[in-house]
C-alpha cells in the first residue's frame, strides 16, 4: 500500500516538475507552439519558424545569449521561435534537433554542447532541407551546417597579451611576473585565452609563475588566489583571470591578503567576458582591462537568415566584433597579429556609464 | 607498551594519524605551510585556510554522521540542498527577479533563517521518505539531489543573485575587528550544539540502537521512526547552514556551483572518521577530523600547484591509503601477522 502511495506521489512530482519546466524554461516557446498550431491555418506563409537548441543556463553569459536569440526572433519581427533548453545534456540536444526536423521548422540554430557526434543528425537536417546555423561552440566532425557565428577566443588571449605589452611599455614596467587563473580545463574559452596570452608571454620573456584552474567560478577564483597570495607573496605583479567571476573572487582574496590591485597599484588585473558587474569594476579602476566575450549572437543569426531568405550566399564562419575595455586612456588602440594571420589594429574602449549599463 | 596499545585502540587514533600524515607531507615539502601571521588585522596562513575552508564540510559531516548511523545510508542531497538554501536566502534578501542589490528587501536575519529553514524542510522531506515510507536512503535523497539545485535556480530566476551588502559578507569572511574567520565559529557552534544534544540527552544512544537494529529498538520502547526523521532533519538544517556560509563567502547565490560535489566530501569525511557506513555506532569527532583532513588535502594540493584536473587523482590515492589503513580486513591482517611473528619468536 505504502509503495503504491509513494509511486503515485512520485508520478505526481514528475508531472508537476514537467509542468514547472515547461512553464519556466520555455514559456515563450510554449506560447509559440500554441500559436504555430493556429498559425498554420491562418498565416503560415508569414512567420519564419526557427528551432533553437540552447546548451543550458549555467551563467549570466549564457542567459544573455539566450535572450539575444529570443529577442532577434521575436514574434513582432515575423519569427516563431521554438526554444529548447538542453540542460547541458547532449543526448537531449540531439533529440531536440530531431524534433525540430519532425516539426518541419524553417531554420535550426544549435549551440552544440559537445563538438562531436553531429554528423548523423546534421545529415538528417540536410536531407530534410533545413539549414542549420551553429552559434558559440563549434562542431568538429561535420560540415553540414550552413554557417557558424561565435567568438575567436584565441584573439581574446592575443589581444590581452598585446595590451599588457603596450601597457607595460607605457608605464615603464620592466619585470612582469604573472599568475594565471584559468577557466574550466578543456573548454574552448580556456584553451584559446591561455594559448593566445602564452604566445605573448613566450615572445616577450614574461615569467608565468603559476597557472591553475579556477573553474570559471567566483569561489574557484577566490580559492586559487588565496593560495597564490601565500605561495608567491610579494613576487607577482600581474594577475590574469579568464572570466569576470574568477576576477571577483581573486579581488576578494587579494583584499584579504592586503595586496592592492587595479590602476597604478601593486598588481595589474586582467579579466575576460566583460559582463556588467565586470565593467563596473573596470570603470572604478579595480580591473585594468577586460576583454569582452560577446554573447549576443541573436542579431548575427537573424542577419544570416535574412540573407538566406533573399537567396544570398552566407559566410561559413562569422567572428563577432568584440570590444576591449580598459580603465585608463593612456592607450588608444592595440595592434596584433590575430589568429587568422592578419595584422589588425583594434580600439580600446574606456568604460563609461553607458558602456557598462549596455553590457549584459 | 600497554599504554601505547591502549592509545592505538582508541577510535580517534587512526583519523588523527591520517590527519598528521597529510600535514607531515607539507612539513617535509615546505615549512612555510605552517606559518601563521597577522595580516591586515586577521590571522593569515594555510592552517587558517584549512580551518576556514573546511567549515562547510565539517558542518555537513555532523549531519551526515547522524544519518549514516541511524539509517545505514547516506544523504546524497546535501550539496544540492546547500545550493537551494543559499538561493532562497538570496532571493528573499534581493527580492525576486533582482540579480544584484546593495540594499536588502528584508532584514538579513530573516533571509538567513529562511535559508536554514528551507534546508530543514528538505531534511524533513528526506526524513519522511526514509523513516515513514521506508525508502532506501540513497533513492529517497536522490529526489532532492536532482531537484533542489533546479528549484534554487528557479527561485533566482536563472541568474546569479548578488547581495552587495557589507554585513552579508561577514558570515563567510571576517567580522571587522575579529582576527578569526567567521565560518570557524559557525562550524564550532554547530558541532557544539549537536555534541551537547547527543551528550546531554539520550539521543546519541537512541540513534545507535536504531542504527544497530531498528526493530529491537522499537520493541524496547524507542520510536525508531521519529529518531530517524530527526536525524535527517538535523542533516537538512546543517546543509542549510553550510549553504548560507558558502553563499556569504561569495556574497551571492551561484546555484550551479554552491555545494557542488560536497555530498561526496561529507560522506568521505564520515568514512575517514572511522565510522562504519553500515550504521550503528558512530563517532562525531572522527567525522569532523575527517572533514578537516579532506580540506587539508585540498589545500596541500593547491599549495603544491597541482593543476585542478590532476588533483582528484592525488586525492584519490591519499583517500585509498587512508581507507585501506582503517579497513577491518587490513587490521585483521596486521594482527594475524603480528600473532604469527610472536608465535615464531616463541618457537625459537
Amino acid at each position: 500500500m505504502k509503495k503504491r502511495i509513494f509511486a503515485g506521489l512520485l508520478t505526481a512530482i514528475m508531472a508537476a516538475s514537467l509542468v514547472a519546466c515547461g512553464g519556466s524554461g520555455s514559456a515563450p516557446a510554449a506560447g509559440g507552439d500554441d500559436s504555430s498550431g493556429g498559425a498554420d491555418g491562418k498565416d503560415s506563409g508569414e512567420a519564419i519558424v526557427v528551432g533553437f537548441a540552447q546548451v543550458g543556463h549555467e551563467s549570466d553569459w549564457r542567459n544573455a545569449s539566450t535572450n539575444s536569440v529570443k529577442d532577434a526572433f521575436s514574434k513582432d519581427k515575423g519569427y516563431d521561435l521554438q526554444f529548447v533548453d538542453c540542460d547541458n545534456d547532449s543526448a537531449k540536444q540531439i533529440e531536440a534537433v530531431r524534433q525540430f526536423i519532425q516539426d518541419d521548422v524553417d531554420y535550426i540554430v544549435i549551440d552544440p554542447i559537445v563538438s562531436t557526434g553531429w554528423d548523423t543528425v546534421l545529415t538528417e537536417c540536410d536531407d530534410a532541407g533545413i539549414p542549420v546555423i551553429v552559434i558559440d561552440r563549434t562542431i568538429e566532425d561535420s560540415k553540414k551546417y550552413i554557417s557558424w557565428v561565435g567568438s575567436e577566443f584565441m584573439n581574446e588571449g592575443l589581444a590581452s597579451g598585446a595590451w599588457l605589452k603596450a601597457y607595460a611599455e607605457a608605464k615603464g614596467i620592466k619585470d612582469l611576473n604573472i599568475l594565471v587563473i584559468e577557466g574550466s580545463n578543456g573548454s574552448s574559452a580556456q584553451i584559446g585565452r591561455t594559448d593566445g596570452f602564452k604566445k605573448y608571454a613566450d615572445e616577450e620573456g614574461w615569467t608565468i609563475l603559476d597557472s591553475q584552474d579556477g573553474d570559471f567560478t567566483q569561489d574557484g577564483g577566490q580559492k586559487v588566489m588565496e593560495s597564490y597570495c601565500k605561495s608567491y607573496a610579494g613576487k607577482f605583479n600581474v594577475v590574469v583571470c579568464q572570466n569576470d567571476n574568477e576576477a571577483f573572487g581573486a579581488m576578494d582574496a587579494m583584499k584579504a591578503a592586503g595586496v592592492s590591485y587595479g590602476v597604478d597599484k601593486d598588481v595589474i588585473l586582467i579579466s575576460f567576458d566583460a559582463c556588467k558587474a565586470g565593467l563596473e569594476y573596470v570603470q572604478s579602476g579595480d580591473i585594468n582591462a577586460d576583454f569582452m566575450c560577446y554573447p549576443l549572437q541573436g542579431e548575427y543569426c537573424a542577419k544570416i537568415i535574412d540573407q538566406l531568405e533573399k537567396g544570398e550566399e552566407v559566410d561559413k564562419q562569422t567572428f563577432m566584433q568584440e570590444p576591449w575595455y580598459v580603465a585608463e586612456d593612456i592607450l588608444k588602440d592595440i595592434t596584433y597579429t590575430n589568429n587568422a594571420g592578419e595584422e589588425v589594429t583594434e580600439e580600446l574602449v574606456q568604460v563609461t556609464d553607458a558602456a557598462s549599463q549596455a553590457s549584459y | 607498551m600497554e599504554k601505547i596499545k591502549e592509545i592505538t585502540k582508541k577510535p580517534l587514533f587512526l583519523p588523527i594519524i591520517c590527519m598528521i600524515l597529510v600535514l607531515l607531507i607539507n612539513l617535509i615539502r615546505s615549512r612555510s605551510f605552517f606559518a601563521i601571521s597577522i595580516n591586515n588585522g586577521v590571522l593569515y596562513g594555510r592552517l587558517i585556510d584549512i580551518l576556514n575552508r573546511g567549515s562547510e564540510i565539517a558542518i555537513l559531516a555532523v549531519g551526515q554522521t547522524l544519518v549514516v548511523a541511524v539509517s545505514a545510508g547516506t544523504d546524497i542531497s546535501v550539496g544540492s540542498v546547500m545550493s537551494l538554501s543559499a538561493c532562497s536566502c538570496c532571493m528573499l534578501l534581493a527580492g525576486y527577479g533582482n540579480n544584484s542589490v546593495t540594499t536588502l528587501a528584508v532584514p538579513m536575519v530573516v533571509g538567513m533563517l529562511f535559508g536554514v529553514l528551507m534546508g530543514g524542510a528538505c531534511g524533513a522531506f528526506n526524513g519522511a521518505l526514509v523513516a515513514k515510507l521506508k525508502i532506501q536512503p540513497m533513492v529517497a535523497t536522490l529526489i532532492l539531489f536532482t531537484a533542489a539545485r533546479a528549484i534554487g535556480l528557479l527561485l533566482c530566476n536563472n541568474q546569479i543573485t548578488y547581495i552587495r551588502y557589507d554585513k552579508y559578507k561577514y558570515l563567510g569572511n571576517f567580522i571587522p575587528g575579529c582576527p578569526i574567520p567567521t565560518p570557524v565559529f559557525v562550524a564550532g557552534v554547530v558541532i557544539l550544539v549537536v555534541a551537547l544534544l547527543l551528550k546531554k540527552t539520550a539521543l546519541g544512544l537512541y540513534i545507535q540502537s536504531v542504527g544497530i537494529n531498528s526493530r529491537a529498538a522499537r520493541i524496547s520502547g524507542i520510536n525508531s521512526d521519529v529518531i530517524c526523521f530527526a536525524c535527517y532533519l538535523i542533516c537538512g538544517v546543517c546543509a542549510g547552514i553550510a549553504g548560507i556560509v558558502a553563499s556569504s563567502r561569495i556574497y551571492s547565490a551561484d546555484s550551479n556551483n554552491i555545494g557542488l560535489n560536497f555530498e561526496l566530501d561529507a560522506i568521505l569525511a564520515v568514512a575517514l572518521g572511522g565510522n562504519s557506513l553500515g550504521g550503528g555506532k558512530f563517532n562525531l569527532a572522527g567525522s569532523i577530523i575527517g572533514a578537516y583532513t579532506i580540506q587539508a588535502i585540498t589545500t596541500t594540493l593547491l599549495a603544491m600547484g597541482v593543476t585542478t584536473d590532476t588533483a582528484p587523482v592525488y586525492k584519490a590515492i591519499i583517500v585509498v591509503i587512508i581507507v585501506v589503513v582503517q579497513a577491518p580486513a587490513f587490521k585483521a591482517y596486521l594482527a594475524a601477522r603480528k600473532a604469527q611473528s610472536a608465535h615464531v619468536k616463541e618457537a625459537a
